[in-house]
């Protein structure tokens, strides 16, 4: 399940005009305040629960007889799609790259097969070798850029690419709350994650290479494990989201439903906790 | 009374299967007992200092916080209304679902006389997790608390649970990469039982005594040395009430463990849990703050990293490279700023400087073409133009003057000024506070001495007047014009300590050093192995090596404690004016109660004298050579008492030579001279002195220096000997 996305959220919730008013007579318009943003949010928790299924249920018209469909990763949207899609009698077979460090692909696989898909496995190096076999690439994204690029966990940027090359169709599909107003300046640093090394190596093993008392004391072995990559639109052939089929410069106009035109010049905050 | 907060509420008992359900409590040390960051700890407890600008135990408290962990008492001792204050400010005292309790004590000296104050006051039920507050980790809990619970239910004689971690050890330097001495463990594979943990080994000859026994009840034993301890445990009640019975454990690891280990009639077991892909360590020396630092600015302890905000830590943003920087920095344009750096709020760095592989703190001011590698910076830190900085921890509020440069491994404490143009010599320590005289070496304690050591006090009058006895005058050569503190000298056996648990990396020389002295081993060893025969003779061959084992590994460390008592009863006698009958009973009692031989003592004593010489304020060389000569007048039926035999003789001048090389270096041009005077006094014969020579011939050139120093002298008294013949 992709995070949720932290940041870009902070200045929102929701984008309804009510619950910005603050005015003397507190405690009857605090009440209100309170009541119209807890249903704001259930909104929101209400169609991130729903969302799956109304993409999902637009993939009939997207996944045709004997098709061939690519994934990386694992992800709850990509799953319901191509569940949706075998449920109307379309047979297809799927590859799906396991995703490295984390491996995810393997769940996906594991999923995919006890709905009783076909399924093939491949690491994320044989993308390349594997995509012109393949008819369509499809995706889940973790949040969707005011230009209509995507922040994708990481490896998909090498199969966009590939798919690009091969003119496979890229389609990414995400649910409407994952828009988000900023506009991607410099993608690879501003907006991925760097976590934990040990996700690829084992700490205990490598121990002497990281071992700071020889030689000049900064370490030689640097191991980097970014959590995300950055699609840009122009690799992208088509977003599906809960509202429909778009084109990726299409997407800045759904952002007006979501946020209002307060939100969307984001100053970068401090995050305010966790 | 010791204040004591409560936080949130206790959880109120639910279940009815289980035992009423405790939330999961711990202990953590605030204090680690040991004086191990000298000087920087006299003003401020360890747990304070920061590590990549978070203080120490703002990782600890996030760690348990995130672990699950729900209740935490924090034992403070040395400077606990430092760390009482420094809880309030910060907003650990309120966080939902985590409750810090704060228990205060004066006057313990041990983990295990914290322990047994927490035991008195009644306050744990059931496990809990016993840490110190230095420790850094991101793993979960969860797993190694189930383990623990279901070992206990089957075995109730199961009491703890350690966190150990791979980490290989240097094979050339035989320490780990955290600056601690390698650690031998032996676990039951099956079990995962602890049955043998030994720290400070012999490995100079690389072998470890193992009881028979151990064989003998363990159907398959796998030995380690390949591990770190976290310093993790998860202990139950029982532990505590153990503590109590034995009150005379006191350090956790080296009484209370190996207590428990060697225990049979008891039965008492510890297990162990071993961590993969977390991470856990603790910050022990300033090779372990280095090498922390390092892994936490590589995100190994993901998410306790300096752009993640954890706990009120100013917001930090990793840029390319893994540089860090935090906001409202003004940098100049030509400034280079390097990989792996991390620089804090409200910083500004001048024109051309040089920042790589440091940690920078806030408001920190750096001036033009300066040039900082591998070193921690604390904050408000004020450098001026054309310094060069190389693997120095600086703390806060210190001022160093445009020119000076500081080499590898100086620790600077609190508001120390260096003046310009100073070059500061390797590996010291300077504070504003004088070095307290350590008459006590038993144990490391941070505050045995607490007349001397400590500025714990929420007065400011007594500060004040503790400040004006300790700062005295400075001498100004030390520190460069304008230089404010005090460099704290080194004393004899703690040479080694120095660079292995410096934060600098070990020096090329003494690597090169530790891989012939290896390689010299290695030759040995395989010589030893062709004269042992087969098993009938092993047995009593290895119980022979193995008692010389024990006696070599001990008598060193002895000899190092034995020397420093030498020279303190040696200043004791200077400054009360005891007569030399006295000082001969004294010393004759030191040299039995350690066993040593009169040549050590006689060592010793020559040792003491030449560093009460070069105290001894002087100008130049031939003062130096008067002072030398005046204490060995005063003091030569000292030495002459001890000195009777030729071999004691001989032991005497090679003393010398030693000092002369390492550390006193002072008196190596003026060591012939010396040797002359000695002569003359009748403290060396002719004999001894011309057996040294002899026996240097075969030496190679750079044990050779002395002896053709004293060419002139052995000519003469070869001369002297042959008109005697």
């Amino acid at each position: 399940m992709p995070e949720s996305v932290a940041i870009p959220h902070t200045s929102s919730s929701g984008g309804d005009s009510e619950g910005k008013s603050k005015s003397a007579d507190k405690s009857s318009r605090t009440r209100r305040l309170k009541h119209d943003v807890i249903e704001a949010v259930n909104e929101l928790i209400q169609d991130i629960n729903t969302c799956h299924e109304q993409i999902a249920e637009q993939a009939v018209e997207h996944i045709h007889q004997n098709e061939v469909i690519l994934t990386l990763g694992g992800s709850k949207t990509v799953l319901e799609f191509l569940y949706a899609a075998k449920e109307k009698k379309r047979s297809f077979r799927v590859f799906v790259a396991e995703g490295a460090p984390r491996y995810q692909g393997h769940l996906l696989a594991k999923e995919l097969v006890t709905r009783g898909l076909h399924t093939t496995l491949i690491t994320d190096s044989a993308v390349f070798a594997i995509i012109s076999r393949v008819n369509m690439v499809i995706v889940g994204a973790h949040a969707v850029m005011a230009n209509g690029g995507v922040i994708v966990p990481v490896g998909l940027n090498m199969v966009a690419l590939a798919a690009q090359k091969h003119a496979v169709p890229f389609v990414v599909l995400a649910g409407s709350h994952k828009l988000c107003p900023l506009y991607p300046h410099n993608p690879e640093v501003l907006l991925n994650e760097l976590r934990s090394p040990s996700e690829l190596l084992d700490f205990g093993e490598f121990s002497d290479c990281l071992d700071f008392g020889s030689g000049i004391g900064s370490p030689l072995l640097h191991v980097v494990n970014p959590a995300f990559d950055y699609v840009p639109p122009k690799l992208v052939s088509l977003f599906i989201t809960d509202t429909g089929g778009h084109n990726p410069s299409y997407m800045y106009r759904l952002i007006a439903d979501y946020y209002s035109a307060d939100d969307l010049v984001v100053r970068r905050r401090v995050a305010l906790g966790n | 009374m010791p204040p004591q907060r409560k936080g949130a509420a206790a959880r109120v008992s639910e279940d009815t299967e289980d035992l009423t359900r405790h939330p999961l409590q711990a202990i953590l040390l605030a204090d680690s007992f040991a004086t191990k960051f000298r000087p920087i700890t006299l003003e401020r407890p360890k747990v304070l200092l920061p590590l990549v600008n978070v203080p120490m135990i703002d990782y600890t408290l996030a760690w348990l916080e995130s672990a699950g962990v729900e209740e935490v008492f924090v034992f403070c001792c040395a400077h606990s209304k430092q760390v009482i204050e420094y809880l309030e400010k910060s907003e650990w005292f309120s966080q939902p679902n985590f409750s810090v309790v704060t228990i205060e004590s004066h006057n313990s000296v041990s983990a295990g006389d914290a322990l047994r104050l927490i035991y008195e006051r009644n306050v744990i039920n059931g496990d809990f997790v016993l840490i110190s507050g230095d420790t850094v980790s991101n793993m979960s809990l969860t797993q190694v608390i189930q383990e623990h619970k279901e070992r206990r239910k089957k075995d109730s004689n199961a009491v703890m649970t350690m966190v150990i971690k791979q980490s290989k050890p240097s094979p050339i330097t035989h320490q780990s990469r955290l600056g601690t001495d390698e650690l031998f463990l032996a676990i039951d594979p099956q079990t995962k039982q602890l049955l043998f943990y030994e720290e400070k080994t012999d490995s100079y000859r690389g072998i470890i005594p193992l009881d028979n026994a151990l064989l003998g009840d363990n159907p398959s034993i796998c030995l380690h040395n390949d591990k770190q301890d976290c310093y993790i445990d998860i202990c139950s009640q029982e532990v505590l009430s153990l503590f109590t019975d034995n009150f005379d454990y006191q350090h956790l690891r080296r009484h209370f463990v190996k207590g428990l280990l060697v225990d049979d009639i008891m039965g008492y077991k510890i297990f162990t849990h071993e961590i993969h892909s977390s991470y856990a360590a603790r910050i022990d020396n300033y090779r372990s703050y280095d090498t922390i630092s390092k892994d936490i600015i590589q995100r190994w302890t993901y998410p306790f990293v300096p752009d993640v905000m954890f706990s009120g830590n100013s917001a930090t943003h990793l840029e390319r490279e893994g540089m860090y920087r935090a906001s409202e920095i003004e940098q100049s344009r030509s400034a280079h700023i390097g990989p792996f750096t991390v620089i804090g709020k409200g910083t500004k760095i001048g024109n051309n400087s040089n920042i790589s592989n440091s940690v920078i703190g806030k408001g920190c001011s750096i001036g033009s073409n300066v040039s900082i590698t591998g070193s921690y910076i604390w904050d408000s830190v004020t450098i001026e133009d054309g310094c060069d900085i190389r693997h120095a921890i600086i703390c806060d509020g210190v001022v160093i003057k445009s020119g000076a440069a500081l080499e590898p491994g100086v620790v600077l404490s609190f508001k120390v000024v260096i003046g310009q143009q100073c070059i500061v010599p390797s590996y010291s320590k300077v504070s504003l506070y004088q070095q307290p005289t350590v008459e006590d070496s038993d144990e490391e304690l941070e505050y045995a001495d607490n007349s001397s050591g400590t500025v714990d006090s929420s007065i400011t009058c007594t500060v004040d007047t503790l400040n004006r006895e300790m700062m005295s005058e400075t001498p100004a050569s030390q520190l460069g014009p304008g230089g404010v503190g005090h460099v704290w000298s080194i004393c004899e056996g703690a040479h080694e300590e120095e660079w292995r648990h410096s934060v600098a990396p070990i020096p090329a020389d003494k690597l090169a050093e530790a891989i012939q002295s290896l390689e010299d081993d290695l030759e040995l060893l395989n010589l030893d192995g062709n004269a042992l025969s087969v098993s009938g003779e092993l047995k009593s061959g290895c119980n022979g090596t193995d008692s010389e084992d024990d006696d070599v590994e001990d008598s060193r460390d002895d000899s190092i404690i034995y020397e420093k008592e030498v020279e303190a009863t040696f200043l004791r006698a200077v400054n009360e004016n005891i007569k030399v009958p006295d000082v001969i009973l004294e010393m004759n009692s030191l040299r039995l109660s350690y066993n040593m031989t009169s040549a050590d003592c006689a060592g010793a004593i020559f040792y003491a004298m030449m560093k009460q010489a070069l105290e001894i304020p002087h100008a130049t060389a031939g003062e130096l050579r008067k002072s030398a000569a005046s204490i060995i007048d005063a003091w030569n039926k000292l030495l002459k008492f001890y000195s009777k035999e030729i071999d004691d003789q001989i032991e005497v001048i090679m003393k010398f030579e030693e000092m002369c090389l390492e550390s006193v270096k002072e008196f190596s041009p003026h060591f012939s001279q010396i040797l002359h005077l000695l002569y003359d006094k009748d403290i060396l014969e002719e004999d001894a002195i011309l057996r040294w020579a002899d026996e240097k011939k075969d030496a190679e050139e750079s044990d050779k220096v002395f002896v053709k120093q004293s060419e002139k002298l052995i000519q003469w008294l070869r001369e002297a000997s042959e008109e005697e013949d």
